[in-house]
Parts: structure tokens; sequence; C-alpha cells
């Protein structure tokens, strides 16, 4: 079972911390994989005034073809944090060229175009950029957001951050999450770990998700040319969690009516039982049956949890105003925030959603049977 | 052989039959039992004479004959009354001295079942045992990376759907603007599929309604039942239980002057309307009530004379294409309950499956699509329709269920699955393997008379003689003095069993592979076959 730390504050905070906490819970994790989402960026990032950012690894000649590519489409390099690394990696990380965090001027022909758009052109460029990097093995790409750097890498997570230098001050984020795998059921390819990445959309997942055919079959459906990889079973929490928040424009309160919906009886009696039936009928084909903890940012900057309805995977909640975070165990949120009140850590159960807004003042439980906000 | 030694084409004798009847001179007790319960009287009292040669001691006396009668059966060769295999006289026999037995090689009787230019009929499924379904395996089971549940403990959500569920988004938008959407049914994923009133004895649909009744109002599983073409009994159609009973219409429209009239009095809707355009075990053939079957009653609640044979149309016969037959039928129907009530086609088992069902989703009142497999039973029909038409449900299913993923509407249109589940007894295997095949759901038929009303008939072609109202069990008569021999209360209570004990095998299927929050409608990852050819047809794991 993997291990997952999440963290969120009010000062930018080196990835450091989260990786320190994957280290306690060392069991946890076996080296098959590290990931790391940041965003809410410190200095030199949160100057860059919306301007995207491109996550990857390359080769020496992948990145030519990133420039060519990247140039074509009229963007330009207004900002890069190239990870220079030792010759010899330690052993367990594969010896790569590149290690790019690269933001981008947007082209002039983007002008005046409305977000939405923006957002489809983003991810539509990502897509292309993976699907070359596959042709030619020659890039892997985590994410080209604005004010998202994601970095994922096989190995150790702390020999890993050591290699990498994550300790610099330019790699600082007041949200963090980070992931340690524990391989289980796929190949190690880093487009199966976590956290999966869609249009300002986060998750990161533990456990097995048993109804993952029925799931990846009914997203690669919808029409979303987002909804592809599925390298992992995991990935798909993420796109049901942004078709709940972008398709159905429901808040995050109703994620877990999707995965996870209320039995029949309880339905009945429910204050929004008319839109919540509903919704079960209609996005039947999204309910899963665990064992999952679901972490995950939205586009707002919230940060949540959720558990699937039976199984349930370790997960608690903890911190102080301006200083938040969610971890597997209690260890990585002793390491992470030693000096909050343990008496207010909470381990959400299998009706709860435990969020953090982005003003980071407290930790909002919303349960199941609670009344869903109107529809508008 | 008559007996002036005579033989004709037809004549056989009983080594060409395919039972015959074994019978121990020595324990029998001259009762009758066994003649008298024979529904094709194959048996009757035999008279026979017998030579005993006595050779005295010595030599005064020369060796005489002395000719004695003995009294016991003879089974008849004629093959008008050839043995159907029953083997009620059997059932009956005190000292047990009377069994039919197989022949050790193929019948010459099939030869000369066609006596008046008439082929052959019967009841029954196609002379097949066997089939894919019981090569399935369910292989992906939960252990260390994710937990198996406890099919005993944990809570389970045995449910599936029927009715046009729409894409989330539009869903949600109607919901928003307070527009029309589809009705939906939540019921139980095993349903009794349509055996109409008339091919059934009234004992056995009361048994059936009635246990359908009790697992709905005091367990709380929400099966439901398909009248069959051939109405419903008007006090059913004014009761509050036509809640849990879907009306079938089908080309013959048989009963739909009674429905019609009720509708203004009924208490609930319909559970839904299901639409028969085919039947596995006969497909392009319509439906049969033979003359034997139609009495008094049945007449009364069909509307049509009595002592007449019902043979519906294999069309409906007031449409003439695809849009007429299907989506103008559909919208008919659901104006009928004010568009309250799902309405959905059934069609047999054929390659043209994913026309019509391409044609469905683009109507969006088609409130599921019913498919019916050749292993499927019926009340009457040719054998010839029987044994070789009709196509397979497990690969029908498949492509139409894959079709539907690949319009991105397998959420949309339900596919229920019938014909041949639980043939070799593995009802809730089969019906699992159905369902992570793309089913929502399955009907059984031919399943719930042997369980639920003790139905003696086989693929090895036993019994079978429902068309024409001999049925020894009373299961499929209309002769009050072969259906009294069921009591309704009895079968309703075989029906709850047969349901109870599915629901426990089918948690015993679903907890080891981790699900139980849905039914893994699709859940292809799941299963398994030993047979490369199949699993590349079926497009799941190859497993040996």
């Amino acid at each position: 079972m993997c291990r997952l730390f999440a963290v969120t504050s009010e000062t930018p905070l080196s990835p450091m911390t989260a990786i320190h906490a994957l280290d306690v819970m060392k069991e946890g994790h076996d080296g098959s994989g590290v990931g790391l989402f940041l965003s809410g960026l410190g200095d030199p990032f949160d100057q860059l005034d919306g301007a995207p950012i491109l996550s990857g690894i390359f080769t020496s000649d992948g990145l030519k073809r990133l420039d060519y590519f990247m140039m074509d489409l009229g963007f330009i390099t207004k900002y890069k944090l190239a990870i220079k690394v030792p010759k010899d990696p330690p052993p367990g990380i594969p010896k790569r060229d590149i290690y790019l965090v690269r933001a981008y001027e947007y082209p002039e022909t983007w002008e005046g175009l409305d977000e939405s758009e923006i957002h489809e052109r983003l991810m539509l460029i990502r897509l292309q950029m993976q699907q070359m990097g596959k042709e030619k093995n020659d890039m892997i790409i985590f994410s080209f957001w604005p004010d998202v750097i994601m970095i994922k890498e096989v190995g150790d997570p702390i020999e890993m951050a050591e290699y990498l230098q994550l300790d610099r001050k330019e790699l600082q984020a007041r949200i963090i999450l980070a992931q340690g795998r524990q391989n289980t059921n796929y190949a190690i390819n880093l487009y199966a770990c976590h956290p999966f990445f869609l249009q300002g959309v986060v998750t990161m997942t533990n456990g097995e998700n048993t109804a993952f055919i029925p799931i990846k079959e009914y997203l690669m459906s919808r029409g979303d040319p987002g909804y592809v990889g599925y390298q992992s079973d995991s990935e798909v929490f993420t796109h049901i969690l942004h078709f709940t928040l972008n398709h159905l424009e429901l808040g995050i309160e109703a994620f877990k009516h999707v995965i996870t919906p209320l039995r029949d009886e309880a339905l009945d009696n429910h204050p929004s039982s008319v839109l919540l039936k509903e919704l079960k009928h209609t996005c039947r084909r999204f309910i899963v049956d665990g064992p999952n903890c679901v972490i995950g940012c939205l586009p707002d900057k919230t940060l949540f949890l959720v558990q699937d309805r039976k199984k349930l995977r370790p997960g608690v909640v903890g911190g102080r105003p301006g200083l938040y975070a969610i971890s597997s165990e209690m260890c990585g949120l002793d390491v992470a925030i030693g000096d909050r009140d343990k008496s207010k850590d909470f381990q959400p159960m299998y009706l709860d959603t435990a969020f953090i807004r982005a003003d980071r003042k407290e930790v909002t439980v919303c349960r199941q049977t609670d009344q869903l906000p109107l529809l508008h | 052989m008559s007996p002036d030694g005579s033989i004709a084409p037809s004549t056989l004798s009983l080594k060409d039959l395919p039972w015959q009847i074994h019978w121990d001179r020595d324990e029998c007790a001259l009762c009758g039992q066994c003649t008298a319960v024979c529904p094709v009287n194959a048996i009757e009292l035999g008279v026979h004479r017998k030579r005993i040669v006595q050779s005295p001691i010595g030599l005064d006396d020369a060796p005489s004959n002395v000719y004695q009668v003995y009294y016991g059966i003879r089974q008849k060769t004629d093959p008008a009354y050839a043995c159907v295999g029953c083997a009620m006289c059997n059932l009956v026999c005190p000292n047990g001295c009377i069994i039919p037995c197989r022949s050790d090689e193929a019948d010459k009787l099939r030869y000369h079942v066609n006596r008046g230019g008439q082929p052959r009929r019967r009841g029954g499924r196609r002379n097949v045992p066997g089939g894919v379904l019981d090569q399935i395996k369910f292989v992906r089971i939960s252990m260390l990376t994710d937990p198996a549940l406890d099919a005993g403990r944990h809570e389970f959500e045995v449910r599936t759907l029927l009715g046009r569920v729409l894409p989330p988004e539009e869903n949600l938008r109607l919901l928003r603007k307070q527009g029309w959407i589809p009705p939906v049914r939540e019921i139980y994923p095993l349903m009794i599929g349509a055996m109409s009133f008339g091919a059934l004895s009234p004992n056995m649909w009361e048994g059936l309604q009635m246990g359908v009744g009790y697992l709905n109002e005091e367990l709380g599983m929400p099966v439901r039942i398909c009248t069959g073409e051939g109405g419903c009994p008007p006090r059913l159609l004014r009761s509050r239980f036509i809640k849990y009973v879907i009306l079938q219409i089908a080309s013959g429209y048989f009963g739909w002057d009674e429905i019609i009239r009720a509708i203004p009095e009924m208490k609930e809707d319909p559970c839904a309307i299901e639409i028969k355009y085919g039947q596995g075990a006969k497909p392009g053939d319509g439906g049969l009530l033979m003359w034997h079957k139609v009495n008094k009653l049945i007449a009364a609640i069909r509307g049509v004379p009595q002592g007449v044979s019902l043979p519906s149309p294999p069309t409906h016969q007031t449409k003439y294409s695809i849009e007429e037959a299907v989506a103008k039928m559909i919208q008919s129907m659901y104006m009928a309950w004010d568009f309250r009530v799902p309405v959905y086609p059934k069609i047999s088992g054929t390659t043209t499956a994913t026309s019509v069902l391409n044609n469905l989703t683009r109507n969006p009142y088609a409130a599921a699509l019913a498919i019916d497999g050749e292993d499927g039973g019926t009340g009457a029909a040719y054998n010839v329709s029987m044994d070789h038409m009709g196509h397979p449900i497990a690969s029908n299913l498949r492509d139409c269920y894959l079709n539907l993923v690949k319009v991105g509407m397998q959420n949309e249109i339900p596919l229920f699955a019938g014909g041949g589940i639980g043939k070799t007894g593995n009802l809730a295997a089969n019906a699992a393997a159905l369902i992570m095949l793309g089913a929502s759901g399955v009907q059984i038929g031919k399943y719930i008379m042997q369980a639920a009303a003790g139905c003696l008939g086989s693929e090895s072609d036993r019994c079978n003689i429902c068309n024409v109202g001999l049925c020894p069990k009373g299961i499929t008569s209309q002769d009050p003095r072969l259906y009294r021999r069921l009591a309704p209360e009895q079968v309703a209570e075989r029906v709850v069993d047969v349901f109870l004990s599915f629901d426990t095998e089918l948690k015993k299927i679903l907890a080891p592979l981790g699900r139980s929050t849905s039914l893994p409608i699709g859940m292809s990852d799941a299963i398994g076959v030993n047979d490369k050819g199949v699993a590349e047809r079926l497009q799941i794991r190859y497993v040996v």
C-alpha cells in the first residue's frame, strides 16, 4: 500500500517537508516510484503571472524536439529550472539527461481567448507532447499548467530528493502532494506514478480499484480528450473528480456521492434525495469498491481527503490554522506539523469528505448524510 | 408389430425408441398407477401369455406345455405413444419397479415423428446439453493488494437499473430545469422472464406471483416477473402487486384488451412494458399456444375463442419497418401510462442484435434491450426452430455491450440476457458471468420451472411435452386434473428459496472479487476461460 502525504501552508514550504514525511512512513513504499505535485508556488514562480509551466523528463534529443515543437506553437521560454544531476545516480534511480521545469509565455495568438479555451488547449498540447515522447521514448511529460510543477521518479524518496536537490529555494510551494509508491499490480512506469493531474485537478490514491475496467471504459467514452492514460487504476479518480467538477458542475461535496453513493434506504430520507438518486443512477459507472483513500487538490487550491465505503485505507488530517496536512500515517503528520493540537486530528470514515479551503482556516468535514448545496 | 406380423415403414421396436421402460415383474404390485399417470399413454396393461415346459421325472409321462397368463405392463411402440422419459411411472410406483431408461444408441423414432406431414413440435429447450457459460471462471480474486469482502457480513447492494438512464450531464441539466427524465426502476438483477398465463397453468402462475410478492414485501428484494404474451388476470392488474410485474406485449396482442381496460383502475403502475419481437428458443417465429391449452379461462383472459391454436405472427403485423416497429411502438406504450413506465424491446439472439441496438441508442425512449439466446426455453415450438435456430447469448450480449461502450452508452441502455442461464444448475455463476460480460441483469424461465415446480424437462429430450398441455407436474397444463398436483403456496416457497440461495451464491462470487457497492457490470477483467477461441471472441482472459 502506497503512502501519501499532502500539505497546505500559508508560507511556501520546501518539498523536503513532504519527502521527510514519506521517509518516516518508509515501510509503506518500496522505491518503485515517488511523485510530487507542487502548486501555490513560491518565488520566482509566483512572479510568472499565470504562465504555464511544463514539467517533465527529457533526453537531450527530446529537449531539442520539445524546443522546436514549442517554438512552432509560438511559446517562448519565460523562466526555466533545469536540474543538473550528478553523473551517476544512486542505485535504483535510472539515469536521465534532463529534469525540466520550464515556464512559457503564451503565444501572441492566444491573446483574448477565454479561460476555458486556454485550459483546453494546454491539455491538448500536453497530450500531444506525451504522444511524441511515447513515439521516440525521449520525453515524459507530467504537467503543463500554470502554477503547477510535478516531478516523478523511480527510487527511494530521500535519495531521489537529494539527487535532484529538491531542497533548492526556487522549488517552494504552498501546496504539496507526495506519494511513495508500493508497486503491486503494474509494471514500473512513471505514468503510473501518483499524483495524477488533469486541468488543475489532482489526486493520489492508495489501495486498489477493483472496478477499474468498467470505470475506465466509461471515462474513455465520455468524449473528453483528457480521459486517457490509465497506466494506473488510480488515475480514474482524478478523472472522475474532473468530470464531477467540470462536466457536472458540482462541488467537492458531491464527489463522494459519485464514487460511493449512499444505499437506497439512506437516500430515501436524505434532504437531497432527488438529486442524489439521479446522480446514483446516472453516474453508476463511476462507483468504486475500494479499498481507496483519495487525497487531492482542486483548481481552487482546496485540499481534500475521502475514503471508499467499506475497506478504507489509513488517512489522517491535522494541523493548525495556516498549516494543515493530510497523511497516510500519524507519524507523517507528526514530522511535518509536530506542534499541532493532536486532539483535533481527524480520520475521515466512510461517509466523510474532509477538506481544507484555500484560506487554510479550518478542516471542514461534510458527511454524505448532509444536505448538498442546491444546484444552480 | 401388428398381430398379423405385417410391418410398415414406421413400425418400430422398443430398441428403436429413445426411452425404454424397464419393469420388474417380481416386484410389481399390479396397482396400475403407472399406466394411469403416464401422460402420453406409453404403457398399458399387458396381458402376457407364457409357455411353461413340464418334464416329468421318469419315462411314463411325455413332456408337455402349459400356457399361463400373467399381467403386467406393455410399452407401446407406435410413434404417437412413444415414452417421453418423464419417469412419472417411477414416481408413483409403490415398489419402484418401473423406470424409463435411455436407449444406448440414437433412436429411430426421430425419423417418424412427422406423421401426417406435421413436423415435430414440443416444449423445453434446445436439445444440446452444456454451454460456454459454464466454462467461464472468476479469476480476479482479491487478496493481499485488495482485501476480499465477506459475503456473509458486509453490506451488498445487489441491484440493477431497468430504464433509460441519461448521460450524467444531460440528466443534471434536465433536473435543474425540471424537465422529463425517463422512468428508471431499481430492481433485482435476476428476473423471472416471460412465461404466459396459458403457457403456464393457473397454479404455477399464481405460485410465481405469490413468491415474487413475498420476496418484495417481506424480504425487500425487488424481484420482477414478466407476464409473457397472454395478458394478466384482472384482479392482479388492479392490485398493488402489479408494480412487481412487467407486462409483455407481443405480436398477437393477447390479453391487451383486458389490460387497456384496467389502466384507469390500476392502483400502481406496472414495473415496465416488454415488447416482444423475438424469443431465443424459436427466433423468427411467433408465440404459440396450442389448442389443447386454450380452455375457457385462457380464452377469456386472452379475448379469443376456446379450443383454437393461438399462433402469434412472427412480427408485429401493424408495423413494417424498424422505426415503426420500435420507435412508434415504444412511444405508444409510454403514452399509455403517461410516460411513467419504462418500455423496452426483447429480441432473440441474432447477428442483427447490434443493428437493433444501434437503432435503440438513437431512440431516447428505449428503456433497455432484452436479448434471449438460443438456449432459452419455450412452451411450444417446432423442433427444428428450437434445435437449429438462434444465436448463443454470450457472444451476442458481449458484442452488444462492447458496441455500447464504443458509443459511450453502456450506462444508458441496460442489456438483459436470457436463454439457458442455469441450464446445468449453475444459476449464480452463469448470471455473474453474463453480468461481467456486460449484462445489467438476467432473465430465467425454464430454471424457475425446474427449481420451483419440479419440471422434468431436460436437454436430453426428456419430457418436453409442454406444448400439448400434458405436463405431468401440472406446470404447463390447463387441465385441472393435472395442475392440481401443484400447490401454489409450495411453488411460492420454492421461488423464495431459489432467490435467497441465488443471492448468497452471487455474493460468494462478488465478495472475493472485492465488489459489493455496485453490480460489476462489464467487469470483464474478472473473468477467464480455458478456451482460446472463446477468450478471443469474448475479449476476456485466456486461462489454462
